[in-house]
C-alpha cells in the first residue's frame, strides 16, 4: 500500500553521498539541459499540486512568474508547518533533505530566482540542525551557489539560505511568511497583488510546501507522464499521511492519493486502541471540516474525494479520535488555538476567535443551552470570508461543521436552558436606578 | 544595565546580515542571539540589535513582542514545553502537564525558586505521531507516559548538581 516517492526506504539517505549514489542530484542536471519554461511545462503536465493546504497546481503557480523582467526573483519554501495534527515535513528535513535541496534548485531554475529561503519553524531547531548540516554538504560538493557554474557548466546558480521562525502559526500563509522574512510582524498581505507580482521586498516570489518541491526531482527524473499515473488522476503522486490520536501506531505514511482512509487508519496506523468505533476523524490538521465516524467506509484519501465528502485534504494530518471522546473539549482546544494564534489584524477574526472561545468554555463546563451552539454557528459564519487571510476561515470551519455534523453529541453537554450567573456587576444591575458611583463590587 | 553583543555573536549577526539584502531581515536571527547571551529579551538588548540593524527601535520591539519564542522575562535553565493541542490532548498531555506543575510545583511562566525549571504550555509543535510530548530546551522528548516524565526531571536535576 505504501509508495514512496518523497521518503524513500534508503537507509542513510540524508547523508550527501548515499543520496549521490542513489541518482542524486542527478535530476537537477536533466533539468538544465532543458529550457526553464520547458521544466514548468513538464510539472504542469505531471499534475503535482501543492501539499500545504490548498492544493494548487505547482506548475501554473510557476507559470505565474514574469520572464525577462530583469529583476531580482525569490523563491520561499514553507517549512512552518505549525498546523495541528500535521507533523510530515520534519521526516524530510531528517530522512530526505538534499531530494528538497535538489527540487528547490530545480524550481530556481524554472521561475529564473536567485535566491531561496527556506522557512523552517524555530521549535525545529534539531531539524534546522540537519537541513543546515545537508545544505553546507550541498556547498561544499559545489552543487549549490556559485560554484554551480563550475559543476554544471552553465549560467545559472542560486543561493539557498534558511530563516528561522520564532513560534508564529500565522507565518505559514505566504504573505504573512514574507513579512517574516524581510524582518516584520507575521502579518498577512491583502491580496491582490499576488506575490508572483508583488512578492518578498517587491519582487516577483514563488511559495512551495517542502513536500510539493521534494516531488519535483522524481518528476523530471521520472517525467510527468509517470507521475501524472500514480494515485487519483486529479490528484496525482503519493501523499505523506501524519496520523495521531487514537490510533496504535502513530506516525507519517507515505501512500498514493486516493488510499482508502479506512486502510490508513486500519492496516497502516495498526487501528484505534481497544477496538473502539471512531467517533470523529479530522482529515487535513485541525481547520478541515470533521468527517463523523459513521461516514468513513469507502472514503478516498485525495483532494477531490474529501471535498465531495465535505472535507478538505489540507496537509493530509489525519486526527482520530474514539467513541469516548468529549468533542465539546476537543472543539474548545482547537479554537483557543486559533485564538492564540490570530495575529489581530482583522477584527472579525480577532475579537470572534476569542468569543468563540469563551461560549465553548461554558459548552465544555455544560453551562450553556441550545441556543448558545447556533451563537456559535452564528459567529463562525460572521468570521469566514471576511478576514484578510484563511485563519478566519480556519478558526470558523471547525465550529461550524463540528457543531453541524455532531449536533447530536453536542446536545447532550447543553440544557434546554440554564440559569447563568452574571459575573459582571455592571452589567447585571442595567436597569436599576443606583448610581454606578455607589455600586460597590466587593 | 548595559548589553553588548560578544564579539563571537556581532559575527555571527554578521553572517546573518549576509543572507539578505536588507539587514532588518536579520532581526529574528539577532533576537535569537540576544537570547541565547543574556537569557531573555531586554530592552538594553533590542537597543543594541536596533543601533546595529540601523532600524528604530520600535521594530524590534514588535517583532520580539510578535513571536512567541523570545522571552521577555528569565526562563529556567530548563526551559519545559508541554503541548496540550488536540493530538497531544487525546493521548494525555493536560494530564502531563498537571502532572509537572505538581512535581516542580510551579504554575506556567514561573520558574522555581531554584532556577532550574520553568513552564510552558504550547500549541502544537509538530511531534503529533509521538503524542504526548514535551520539549526541553527544543529537545523533544515524545511518546510520554508520567514514569517517563519522572525519569527525565530527576535525570535534569542530577546533571545539574
Amino acid at each position: 500500500m505504501e509508495y514512496n516517492i518523497v521518503l524513500p526506504k534508503i537507509k542513510d539517505l540524508h547523508l550527501i553521498d548515499v543520496y549521490i549514489q542513489n541518482g542524486g542530484y542527478e535530476a537537477i542536471k536533466k533539468a538544465l539541459q532543458m529550457s526553464p519554461d520547458d521544466v514548468i511545462e513538464e510539472v504542469k503536465k505531471s499534475g503535482l499540486r501543492g501539499r500545504g493546504g490548498a492544493g494548487f497546481s505547482t506548475g501554473l503557480k510557476w507559470s505565474f512568474m514574469p520572464k525577462n523582467d530583469g529583476k531580482p526573483h525569490y523563491l520561499c519554501i514553507n517549512g512552518d508547518e505549525s498546523e495541528p495534527g500535521s507533523f510530515k515535513d520534519r521526516q524530510i528535513f531528517e530522512y530526505n533533505p538534499h531530494q528538497l535541496i535538489e527540487g528547490i534548485l530545480i524550481a530556481c531554475y524554472a521561475i529564473r530566482a536567485q535566491k531561496s529561503y527556506i522557512y523552517i519553524r524555530g521549535e525545529y531547531r534539531n531539524w534546522i540542525q540537519m537541513v543546515q548540516k545537508a545544505l553546507d554538504d550541498a556547498y561544499e560538493k559545489g552543487f549549490v551557489g556559485e560554484k554551480m557554474k563550475e559543476t554544471f557548466g552553465t549560467e545559472f546558480y542560486c543561493d539557498i539560505y534558511i530563516h528561522k521562525g520564532a513560534g508564529a502559526y500565522i507565518c505559514g500563509e505566504e504573505s504573512a511568511l514574507m513579512n517574516s522574512i524581510e524582518g516584520k510582524r507575521g502579518y498577512p498581505r491583502v491580496k491582490p497583488p499576488f506575490p508572483a507580482q508583488y512578492g518578498l521586498w517587491g519582487y516577483p516570489t514563488t511559495i512551495n510546501n517542502v513536500e510539493t518541491i521534494t516531488n519535483v526531482p522524481a518528476i523530471i527524473k521520472n517525467g510527468a507522464e509517470w507521475f501524472s499515473k500514480i494515485g487519483e488522476p486529479t490528484h496525482p503522486g503519493t501523499i505523506l499521511v501524519g496520523i495521531s490520536g487514537h490510533v496504535n501506531k502513530p506516525g507519517v505514511y507515505e501512500v498514493p492519493t486516493g488510499t482508502l482512509l479506512t486502510d490508513i487508519i486500519y492496516k497502516l496506523a495498526g487501528g484505534v486502541p481497544n477496538n473502539k468505533k471512531i467517533k470523529c476523524v479530522i482529515p487535513g490538521g485541525s481547520s478541515m471540516p470533521p468527517i463523523r465516524g459513521d461516514q468513513l467506509e469507502g472514503l478516498k484519501m485525495d483532494a477531490e474525494s474529501l471535498k465531495k465528502a465535505g472535507s478538505a485534504i489540507g496537509t493530509a494530518g489525519v486526527m482520530v479520535m474514539d467513541e469516548d471522546t468529549n468533542l465539546s473539549k476537543v472543539l474548545l482546544r482547537i479554537t483557543h488555538f486559533y485564538h492564540h494564534e490570530s495575529c489581530g489584524q482583522c477584527t472579525p477574526c480577532r475579537e470572534g476567535t476569542g468569543w468563540m472561545e469563551k461560549v465553548l468554555k461554558r459548552v465544555a463546563n455544560k453551562k450553556a443551552t441550545k441556543k448558545d451552539l447556533d451563537l456559535l454557528v452564528d459567529v463562525a459564519n460572521n468570521i469566514e470570508g471576511r478576514t484578510i487571510c484563511a485563519l478566519g476561515d480556519a478558526a470558523a470551519w471547525p465550529v461550524k461543521f463540528m457543531i453541524e455534523r455532531f449536533r447530536d453529541d453536542f446536545e447532550k453537554y447543553v440544557s434546554e436552558e440554564v440559569v447563568i450567573n452574571v459575573p459582571n456587576k455592571v452589567h447585571s444591575m442595567r436597569n436599576t436606578v443606583i448610581p454606578l458611583s455607589e455600586i460597590k463590587i466587593k | 544595565m548595559s548589553f553588548k553583543f560578544s564579539e563571537e555573536n556581532l559575527q555571527k549577526i554578521n553572517k546573518s546580515i549576509a543572507k539578505y539584502p536588507y539587514k532588518k531581515s536579520a532581526v529574528m536571527d539577532a533576537l535569537y542571539i540576544g537570547q541565547e547571551q543574556n537569557g531573555y529579551i531586554t530592552e538594553e538588548v533590542m537597543q543594541e540589535i536596533a543601533k546595529i540593524l540601523e532600524i528604530p527601535l520600535t521594530d524590534v520591539l514588535g517583532v520580539a513582542t510578535f513571536y512567541t519564542m523570545y522571552h521577555k522575562k528569565p526562563v529556567g535553565k530548563y526551559h519545559l514545553q508541554v503541548c496540550t493541542n488536540v493530538s497531544c490532548m487525546l493521548r494525555g498531555g493536560v494530564e502531563l502537564l498537571k502532572q509537572l506543575k505538581d512535581e516542580l510545583k510551579i504554575e506556567e511562566g514561573e520558574v522555581t525558586p531554584d532556577g532550574l525549571f520553568s513552564i510552558e504550555e504550547v500549541e502544537c509543535m509538530g511531534a503529533c505521531g509521538g503524542a504526548p510530548m514535551m520539549s526541553v530546551n527544543y529537545e523533544y522528548k515524545e511518546n510520554l507516559t508520567p514514569e517517563k516524565l519522572k525519569v527525565i526531571i530527576n535525570e535534569l536535576r542530577n546533571n545539574s548538581k
